[in-house]
């Protein structure tokens, strides 16, 4: 990994490049994020850095979190995220802007999706449905169909795809550009979509 | 003014910033106007590497949207073939919005003109 921020989805909106092309971006207000704390090789097994985004009140945090924040000085933060192996070294306290990233970067944008409840095959894993309306099919238009055979194997194989919660998992997309950096009021344009709802936390990483 | 406000309107200045480069002395401002108006559109045309101006004239019929997502729907005649275009207004694509003419109208959205005789459209805009 080369970057990584923290941020948080704004919503989305059309902005026009310098060709006039009306191009779809998401807004994310990323960082300013302190370096809250580093692992090392050599003592904790792995290489990392710990990042905070969003600074909250302090008796808002469970003391021994607050510890963590007030051993570093730094104000408690409302997440906390590390990102391993990053190729440059960071300090405690120091933060990490918008600024490090550039326009026209392809990003990783890592969150959790949108809870979409208890799905259906045909939403959940793209089925086709059963298929006909005629022919003796009765209330069965999205339904999953056959599920196996018969006497052999006498059960049904573990991970076919059926009917379940979907949505509110953790997701990552890859190789989104970076629209424009707005670094006065730590805003990054993220060219198309992005996971997740308003006011998520996104993991934007630079592989 | 939250992100979102302000990225709105920051489009909608690069959007106008981009027409004054390629206009220059002609950059003309977005015109208020609503429905009911008759307005001359100048759409530039890209046709290859060559760039020209093309007019379309009609009776606004809608808008919707809000800041930079903001768009309008013409209608006009041509031919005796009824033609809408829905423009954004903020688009850089086009080069002048001029009203030809005000409208008087009571709704919103006039798509109730599309199966009328232009006598009647006439008589229902004044």
């Amino acid at each position: 990994m080369e970057k990584a921020i923290l941020g948080k989805k704004v919503g989305m909106t059309s902005i026009y490049d310098d060709k006039g092309v009306a191009v779809p971006v998401t807004i994310v207000e990323a960082g300013p994020c302190p370096v809250v704390n580093i692992r090392t090789m050599e003592k904790d097994g792995y290489s990392a850095i710990q990042l905070g985004f969003e600074t909250i009140r302090e008796n808002k945090v469970i003391k021994p979190v607050a510890g963590q924040f007030k051993k570093v000085g730094i104000a408690p933060c409302r997440h906390l995220k590390e990102f391993r192996n990053l190729a440059k070294s960071y300090e405690i306290g120091s933060e990490v802007t918008v600024a490090e990233f550039t326009t026209g970067d392809k990003v990783k944008v890592s969150t959790t999706s949108k809870g979409r409840g208890f799905q259906g095959v045909i939403k959940r894993h793209h089925f086709g449905g059963v298929g006909m309306q005629t022919h003796g099919q009765s209330d069965r238009q999205r339904h999953p169909g056959s599920v196996g055979s018969s006497s052999y194997p006498s059960r049904v194989f573990k991970g076919l795809r059926m009917a379940g919660r979907m949505g509110g998992k953790r997701t990552s997309v890859r190789n989104i550009q970076i629209f424009d950096i707005i670094p006065e009021r730590n805003l990054i344009l993220l060219k198309g979509s992005v996971p997740g709802p308003k006011n998520t936390l996104l993991e934007i990483v630079k592989v | 003014m939250t992100s979102l406000e302000y990225v709105n309107n920051l489009a909608i200045e690069r959007a106008d910033a981009l027409r004054k480069t390629k206009d220059g002395d002609n950059f003309k401002n977005v015109p208020q106007f609503r429905e009911g108006d008759t307005v001359v559109v100048a759409v530039r045309v890209v046709e290859g590497e060559k760039e020209r101006i093309q007019n379309f004239k009609g009776i606004v019929i809608g808008l919707r949207g809000s800041g930079i997502n903001k768009t309008f729907t013409i209608r006009k005649v041509s031919n005796g073939v009824g033609v809408e275009r829905v423009f954004p207004l903020n688009s850089p694509m086009i080069q002048s919005i001029t009203i030809d003419k005000l409208g008087h109208v009571r709704r919103a959205k006039l798509y109730y003109l599309r199966g009328m005789s232009e006598k009647k459209i006439r008589q229902k805009l004044s």
